[in-house]
């Protein structure tokens, strides 16, 4: 970051009302049911400005923090209970639910932290909503969910909470290398009225206090994520979306081949930390 | 229960002493509120604790517990909320040591009160403040 | 009947008489405060649990009156007192009549 880009980011943020105060227990070990999470970790070497990766929820506050060391008090699983219902419930042509032909869930163990991946029959690179989606198509003749609504989210905190506390582990080489890179451009983009890139809030200057949110690193490890905000499951691109928003860019399509990109380079930006999901953010 | 002026603006006169918050907006709706409750008797400091973050990250969902080993029942009360109320628990013949814990909302920074009626009758409350943040991004 | 309501309880399985037993509930509940406006400016019904009891073999553990200022899927957690094996009931009633139910046993050695 040159001098100049540190001095204009430093005014923006001077306007928005940065300071330096924190709320946070960043000290704090999650420990979920038992399991121990990495929540900080070498980042990994494709990184060139940052030498520790963390999670978000070492940004938050020990009231938030506590809601998702409990799976009963973690209101993102009423949403997984809701997934599991959907996960049996009949649908389509075919007569079939997710569980006919995959009865246990816990068979994905390990899908969420390779997540997104090139597909090679699809010839595309593909996010989890991408399997639910040609699963109900193809196998059960049934409509696709819509991507970033509550029954598609609730679907993908069950599939991810089976790999909950592996490391992601996404590839960024191969078939997908060219699309990592497009992602890695975007991150580094600055867009919008306010004129910021991703990197400006969460690689220049997270730790820090934008007004009174605690700037995190922006990792995408623990979604879908249940904010208490909005009191739902988020996203991964509802959640890149809601940021473009704040700088007042107009954001990409959620599901749109950016956001599939973006999510492919910030997932791989977290390769390290355990998969969260769901997790429990501001 | 007979509710006299002189018994509400008691109730209403040292809460504001001691929260000392301007709740002049609603302070009827509060003074009501205690009224129903305790029947304008006084009420005392001590024997309650509630427990509540200082700072709330989202003011959507705020935890808090309240504890007071010989309540019958407690009343919390959000004085900065457009309406008050916040829940009322009466505890029955087989419930444990007099404690619950729940999520509330809090539209701004605000005193939070419990008054608990005891098994002997009398009234006696904890006050908090909860400061609550409106995030640059949380929007 | 509100839309995606769907209530949680934990309750240990087993309990020694006389112990004090911490239990948790929690209910998938809008909680509408009926101070929100919808996009046409009109008011949106308030529709939120008002009540919520929880009963041992038919006596009384807690029994709370809820207001709107209770969150998004409200969530209690409080102690009882176990005599004797039996049942825990719970019940909470919805402003539009709903009422919804839920039972868990408990052996008490």
């Amino acid at each position: 970051m040159s001098f100049f880009n540190k001095i204009f980011v430093g005014s923006v943020l001077l306007i928005l009302g940065f300071s330096t105060v924190s709320l946070a227990d960043e000290s704090a070990k999650l420990v979920v049911e038992g399991q121990p999470m990495i929540t900080r970790v070498k980042a990994p070497s494709h990184m060139e400005n940052v030498d520790e990766i963390r999670s978000g929820w070492t940004f938050r506050i020990k009231e938030t923090q506590s809601l998702q060391m409990d799976d009963f008090e973690n209101p993102g699983m009423i949403f997984v209970d809701k997934g599991l219902d959907l996960w049996n419930k009949v649908e389509g042509s075919k007569n079939k639910a997710c569980a006919s032909c995959h009865d246990d869930a816990s068979e994905f163990k390990g899908l969420r932290t390779v997540m997104p991946r090139w597909n090679e029959s699809a010839n595309a690179l593909w996010s989890l909503e991408d399997h639910v989606n040609n699963c109900r198509t193809e196998q059960m003749g049934a409509e696709p969910l819509k991507w970033g609504a509550a029954p598609m989210d609730s679907l993908i905190a069950v599939i991810s909470l089976q790999s909950r506390g592996m490391p992601m582990n996404v590839k960024i080489d191969g078939a997908v290398a060219p699309l990592w890179e497009i992602g890695k451009e975007l991150f580094y983009t600055r867009v919008g009225q306010l004129d910021m890139a991703c990197s400006n809030c969460h690689e220049d200057n997270y730790g820090i206090m934008i007004r009174a949110d605690h700037l995190s690193q922006g990792q995408i490890n623990g979604f879908p994520a249940y904010r208490l905000k909005n009191a739902k499951l988020n996203s991964i691109h509802a959640r890149f979306k809601g940021c473009m928003k704040n700088i007042r860019a107009t954001p990409y399509k959620v599901g749109g081949d950016e956001f599939r990109a973006l999510e492919l380079y910030v997932a791989s930006r977290g390769n390290g930390l355990s998969s969260e999901a769901p997790s429990v953010r501001n | 229960m007979k509710i006299d002026r002189r018994g509400l603006l008691a109730v209403g006169g040292s809460l504001a002493c001691t929260t000392l918050v301007p709740f002049k907006a609603i302070a009827s709706e509060t003074d009501e509120a205690i009224a129903k409750f305790t029947g304008g008797a006084n009420i005392g400091t001590g024997g309650i604790t509630l427990t509540t973050p200082e700072i709330a990250e989202n003011g959507n969902t705020v935890p808090i517990s309240v504890e007071s080993g010989k309540a019958s029942s407690i009343i919390l009360l959000a004085l900065g909320n457009p309406n008050p109320n916040v829940a009322t628990i009466n505890f029955g013949p087989l419930s444990g040591s007099r404690m619950t814990s729940t999520r509330i909302r809090l539209r701004k920074t605000q005193e939070v009160v419990a008054i608990a009626k005891l098994e002997d009758g009398s009234f006696t409350k904890d006050v908090k403040t909860v400061k609550v943040t409106i995030g640059g991004c949380g929007g | 009947m509100a839309k995606g309501v769907k209530p949680r309880i934990k309750v240990p399985k087993q309990a020694s008489a006389g112990d004090m037993i911490t239990i948790k509930t929690l209910i998938s509940h809008k909680m509408e405060t009926g101070l929100r406006k919808d996009s046409d400016g009109n008011k949106i019904p308030r529709s939120i649990i008002n009540r919520f009891t929880c009963d041992f073999n038919g006596e009384n553990v807690v029994d709370v009156g809820l207001d709107p200022a209770i969150s998004v899927n409200p969530y209690f957690q409080f102690n009882a007192i176990v005599p004797e094996s039996g049942e825990f009931k719970f019940t909470w009633y919805d402003d539009d009549g709903s009422v919804y139910e839920k039972a868990k046993k408990i052996t008490v050695t």
